[in-house]
This record gives structure tokens, C-alpha cells and sequence, in this order.
């Protein structure tokens, strides 16, 4: 904007002095990323002369994926990533259906004590979770489940001890109210007259339009829950269940070689780059929607 | 908030129309949607919310063969508790001069004599010595009940001290520079904004790499612009550098987060606006003092709240990078409160952490209501 009105010659000047520092910015966010990408393919004794140059950002020398091989087999890597998939997957899903669901009954359907209810979950809105963590870790060790031995008390080291608690999310249902209640309500009331009933109002009037949402919604829990470290490291102990980045964290104390270390640290974030690379447009949008709560 | 009362405006002619019948089946299916998050809320958020609180006043454990009791106050004033206690030098009892020691300094009475079953000084029981400085000849010693919390508070809110104006200030920055339509733009848009989708724990680890002291990358890049004149450092294993380096490394994570949300503030600015400025021959400055700024008025109170509310939480990379160390210099409130709660188990004493953590991120809420009431 403030170049707009500078004619000619310092035009130029000013735009090349705005892509150099443009550049030099991209060089400090992107360098630590390419270099861990770069050197999970490098034997350690190269990792370590590399540093000494520009030659660590680079694919150059004697490039190999024995440290990948030797991750996977150091510890079971594998099973950790599925592990976070699963209850990733899991949670992601079940939330969209049970905050969409009851978003759509807190904007469409009217009740007696929905004000109250919907005043309640945004208040929960300054809880950090943070708050929470330790009465829940005593909750949590009590609450009985019905396993294959019958029931069982306490839900330490279990796949169901990291999925039900992020569930619902009052953050998620606020999302859906908004676009809920943006849309035409004659669309509820044209199905109604014709017969429908609310439940198939929701699932065949509703989910059909709210694409964006619901898409919203499913960035903005998967990537949290994919990233989840303070929840898992106090109640999950077993290997059997540990998700990747508590994997990570014993697989870093195992004091292993940098190159396995950045073989592993690769495989669980390049995928995550390369999703939100593709998605781009939505990552984003849904980053700057959640600056409209509060 | 006011969902209900606008929809039932919005909704009148319709609803006139609803028999009885079908106003209970409404009414039904309301509760029964809702009530699967209803309950999930309940159970793990609001449940535990309170239990934070019931928690604290007690002596709960995470197993115990031993009733619980209410404990009153008992987690919080060991916690917070402070006192100074002022020590004279010891005397020689026959001259009435000051004892000195073979390097000529002064010998105080051991803070321990105070502060174990001292029967004439209750008020020091059980208190540990946190911070001492000699005053002329005297030697004031701060006792607190837990040295260790209050240096977690002390480093949490150094920690959001420098990292809610350097990220919030330099995301703005950057949504400045990116929020142009020139060639390319888009790209170094999406750059600064991968931090932000790697997790903390991985970026952890790499920057535990980055910040090696032998053969660490940041040590080298600095000694190859320097040409060899810089001194390697342990950046992590040096207590005046371990909690800055953990700055930067966060601020790098985290500021394309609030780059974007920058930039949703910046595009709720009417062009129009810069026209009219343009128009008066307002230069670069004085448009982003005038039309810019005033414009972001709520944008910039929501990212300093996000911040200072994610510095206030500071904990994946403590427990990766430093666990607290080295001597406590980078041990945090949720840390402390981990330590306490999880790993030695006492639960109450974690819990009466949280309320105090909560007690924190509650004040900054109140202050951002407040910066951002509707001014009539």
C-alpha cells in the first residue's frame, strides 16, 4: 500500500528489499524443517560434519533410509501410529456427530433451557484443559468400564482414557451454532410441512449443506489430537496404546542416534505437512475462524 | 447467547402453526440430541472443574490406603506462603565483634536453626529458603513454604512477559508483509505458517538438536557468520540461556498461528478507508497509525489473550527439552503442577497448582472483557 504512490526506481528498490527480507524470513521458518527432513536420510557421523555448513540443508553425500529401517525396528514405531490414528480417527469422528448434533439442537430446535445450556458450554470456553488434567487423572482412574472380563474400574491404559474425554468440545459445538444458524431457515420449515422429522431434518437437510463446517471442525480437533502429549504421558504407560508422540519422547530418551531420531521425527510430520499443504485454503480459513471466538 | 430469543423471533409464524404434540416431540428430541455432549461436558469438563477446586482443600492422593480429610488451606499457603527472615552476624560473646570466617566474611546462624521445630519461631516451620541477599551487615533471607512453585510462577510469567509482545508483534509483522498481492506472496505466507502444524513435541527434539552445545546447528551457524569469533554455548544446559532459548523456539512455532489471525483482521478493514487516507496524502506510517491500527483494535486484544493464555500453559516443551532444569530455571506452573499431581501422586496439592493456574488465565479473560466492552 505505502508503495503504491512511490514512482519508478524506488519502487523497485523497495520491492526487492521486500522479497529479500521476505526471504530471509522463509529461510528461518523453513531451514529447521528441511533440515530434519534432510538429515533423517544422512548417516550420523555426516549429520554432525554437515552442521559446519550449508551443506546440512542439503541432499548431498551418502543418502540411505537405514535410519528409517533401523527406527521402525529400534522400537514399535508402527504401532504407535496407528495407535494415534485410531484414537485420532475415532475422536474426530464421534465429535463431529455428537457437536453437530447437538449444535442442531441448540440453534434449530427449540427447548425449554437450551439458552442456559448453550450460556453454559461457551462459558466453559476459559477452562484450558490444563485446568482439568489432574482431577480428570483421578476421575479417570476410578470410572468403571465394562471390558471383556465384565466390569472393570478405572480407565488407565486403554484406548477409551484418551478418545471420550475430547469428544464433545464446546468450542466445536460454538463453530456449528454459528453456521447453523446462518442458514435459511425456510429449508427447516419446507421439510417440516412436508413431513420430516427433526432427526431427518439434521441428516439429510443440514449435514448436506454445512460441508465447510464440518470440515472446519474436523481440522481444528484433528490436529490437536494428533499432537496430544500432556493427556497420554499421565495415563497411558503401557506401549500396547501409547500414541506417536509419547513414543517419540521414550524413543528420544532411548539416547539413539540423530539420524534415527530425525527418521522419526520425518515420519510423523511430513504427512501432517503434506495434508495441510494439500488442504491449504481450508487449514488456514479454519485457523482465522477460530480468532472470532470470544 | 441470545440463540434462543433470536430464533424464536425468527421462527413465530412457524411456530404458531406447531400442534401441542408436536411442540413436546420438539421439546424431546432437543434434550435427546443435545444430550450426548451435554453429558460428555459434564463428565470430563465441568465435573473435574469443580473437583479442582473440592481437591485442593484436601490431602487427596491418586491411591491411598487412607481416608481423605479436608485439609482447609493447608496446599495454598504452602504454596504461596512467603516470609523474611533478617540474620545478624554471629558475635563473638566476650568482645561483642562479629565472627569472621579464615576468608574474612561473616558467619550467620544457619537459616535451618529457624525453620526446624524452632519452638520460638513458629511462624518459620517448615518454611525452605528461596532467595538471600546480604544487606550491610545483615543477611535477609526469603523463606517460602515451596521454592520451587514460586519459581515456576516467576519463570511462567517471564516466559509470557517476552513472548506475548515479541509473537504477537512480529506476527503482526509478518501479516503486514504477506498481505499483499504481489507474486509469490502466498508462498512465504504458507512457510511461516509450517511451525505451526509440526507438533511441540517434535519441534522439541529438533531444536534440543539445534541448541546442542558441541555440535549443535546454532552454534555452528553463529561461529560461520561470525567467522569462528563466537564461543559455542549449551543453550539449553545453561541456566541464563535455557529459558530464552525455550522462548524463541515457542515464538517460532507459534507465530504463524497468529499471523493468520492477524491477517483476518487486517481484510475486515474497508479499502475505502485507505483510499480516503491515500486521498489526504497520508505516508505509510501515518495510514497504518490511523486506518490500520484503530482497525485491529479487537484483533490485536484476542491475540494477546491467546498468547498469554498459551504462555501461561507452558509445558510440552519443559518436559521434552529441560525438565525444569537446569536448577529450576525453566520449571513452569503446569510443570510444577504435573509433577506434583502425576508423577509424585498427590493429587490435592496438583490440584490447588491448577486452581492457581486457573486463577491466572481467569484475571486475563476478565482484562480482555474489559478492553473490549462496547463503549457507548
Amino acid at each position: 500500500m505505502t508503495v503504491k504512490r512511490v514512482k519508478g526506481r524506488w519502487h523497485n528498490v523497495f520491492l526487492v528489499i521486500r522479497y529479500l527480507l521476505m526471504t530471509l524470513l522463509g529461510v528461518v521458518f523453513f531451514f529447521p524443517i528441511l533440515f530434519m527432513v534432510v538429515s533423517s536420510f544422512k548417516p550420523d557421523l555426516q549429520i554432525l560434519q554437515d552442521t559446519s555448513s550449508l551443506r546440512a540443508f542439503l541432499p548431498v553425500g551418502e543418502l540411505s533410509f537405514q535410519n528409517y529401517v533401523e527406527a521402525f525396528e529400534r522400537a514399535p514405531t508402527e504401532r504407535f501410529i496407528l495407535n494415534s490414528l485410531l484414537v485420532t480417527s475415532i475422536t474426530v469422528i464421534l465429535g463431529l456427530v455428537v457437536n453437530s448434533m447437538a449444535a442442531f439442537a441448540l440453534s434449530i430446535l427449540r427447548w425449554r433451557g437450551q439458552g442456559v445450556v448453550l450460556s453454559i458450554i461457551i462459558a466453559t470456553f476459559i477452562v484450558p484443559f490444563e485446568t482439568i488434567a489432574i482431577p480428570l487423572l483421578l476421575l479417570v482412574s476410578r470410572l468403571p468400564w465394562i471390558g471383556a472380563d465384565g466390569i472393570v474400574f478405572g480407565w488407565l491404559n486403554s484406548y477409551h482414557v484418551q478418545i471420550i474425554p475430547f469428544i464433545a468440545n464446546a468450542f466445536s459445538i460454538f463453530l456449528f451454532v454459528q453456521f447453523f444458524k446462518s442458514l435459511p431457515f425456510e429449508l427447516v420449515e419446507a421439510a417440516r410441512i412436508d413431513g420430516a422429522g427433526w432427526f431427518q431434518i439434521y441428516r439429510r437437510i443440514i449435514i448436506p449443506v454445512s460441508g465447510p463446517v464440518f470440515a472446519t471442525v474436523a481440522i481444528l480437533t484433528f490436529l490437536p489430537m494428533w499432537n496430544q502429549y500432556l493427556w497420554p504421558i499421565m495415563v497411558v504407560q503401557q506401549e500396547e496404546y501409547r500414541p506417536v508422540m509419547v513414543g517419540l519422547q521414550y524413543f528420544f530418551q532411548l539416547n539413539v542416534a540423530w539420524g534415527e531420531i530425525m527418521a522419526y521425527l520425518s515420519t510423523i510430520t511430513v504427512p501432517v505437512l503434506v495434508l495441510f499443504l494439500a488442504l491449504q485454503r481450508a487449514f488456514i480459513e479454519s485457523i482465522a475462524s477460530s480468532g472470532i471466538k470470544g | 447467547m441470545t440463540t434462543a430469543t433470536e430464533i424464536s423471533r425468527k421462527r413465530t409464524g412457524f411456530w404458531a402453526t406447531l400442534s401441542l404434540n408436536d411442540r413436546r416431540t420438539e421439546v424431546i428430541t432437543g434434550w435427546l440430541m443435545a444430550s450426548p455432549a451435554i453429558f460428555l461436558l459434564l463428565t470430563f469438563l465441568i465435573i473435574p472443574f469443580f473437583l479442582a477446586f473440592v481437591f485442593a482443600f484436601t490431602n487427596q492422593r491418586l491411591i491411598s490406603p487412607n481416608p481423605t480429610e479436608y485439609v482447609g488451606l493447608r496446599n495454598f499457603s504452602r504454596l504461596l506462603t512467603v516470609r523474611l527472615l533478617i540474620l545478624e552476624p554471629l558475635t563473638n560473646e566476650a568482645t561483642g565483634e562479629p565472627v569472621r570466617d579464615e576468608n574474612n566474611k561473616l558467619i550467620y546462624p544457619r537459616v535451618r536453626e529457624f525453620t526446624r521445630n524452632n519452638p520460638d519461631y513458629p511462624q518459620y516451620n517448615g518454611l525452605k529458603q528461596w532467595l538471600a541477599w546480604n544487606i550491610g551487615q545483615k543477611r535477609w533471607v526469603l523463606l517460602a513454604g515451596d521454592p520451587v512453585f514460586l519459581r515456576s510462577l516467576y519463570n511462567t510469567f517471564l516466559f509470557a512477559l517476552v513472548v506475548v509482545p515479541v509473537q504477537g508483534g512480529l506476527g503482526l509483522v509478518l501479516a503486514l508483509i504477506v498481505n499483499q498481492r504481489t507474486t509469490g506472496v502466498n508462498i512465504f505466507r504458507t512457510i511461516y505458517f509450517m511451525p505451526v502444524v509440526v507438533s511441540l513435541v517434535v519441534v522439541s527434539i529438533l531444536w534440543r538438536f539445534i541448541y546442542d552445545g558441541q555440535n549443535g546447528l546454532l552454534n555452528n551457524v553463529l561461529q560461520f557468520i561470525t567467522f569462528g569469533a563466537f564461543e559455542p554455548i549449551d543453550w539449553l544446559g545453561n541456566p541464563s540461556t535455557a529459558l530464552p532459548a525455550i522462548m524463541a523456539m515457542s515464538i517460532w512455532q507459534g507465530v504463524g498461528f497468529h499471523m493468520v489471525i492477524w491477517l483476518a483482521g487486517l481484510q475486515t478493514i474497508p479499502p475505502v478507508l485507505y483510499e480516503a487516507a491515500s486521498v489526504e496524502g497520508a505516508n505509510g506510517w501515518q495510514q497504518f497509525r490511523y486506518v490500520t491500527w484503530p482497525g485491529l483494535r479487537n484483533t490485536a486484544v484476542f491475540v494477546l489473550v491467546t498468547i498469554t493464555m498459551q504462555a501461561f500453559g507452558l509445558f510440552t516443551q519443559i518436559d521434552v527439552m529441560t525438565r525444569g532444569g537446569p536448577l529450576n530455571a525453566t520449571t513452569t506452573v503446569i510443570f510444577q503442577a504435573v509433577q506434583r499431581g502425576f508423577e509424585k501422586q498427590d493429587i490435592a496439592y496438583g490440584s490447588a497448582i491448577s486452581v492457581v493456574f486457573f486463577i491466572m488465565v481467569l484475571s486475563v479473560a476478565l482484562i480482555q472483557r474489559y478492553l473490549t466492552r462496547e463503549r457507548d
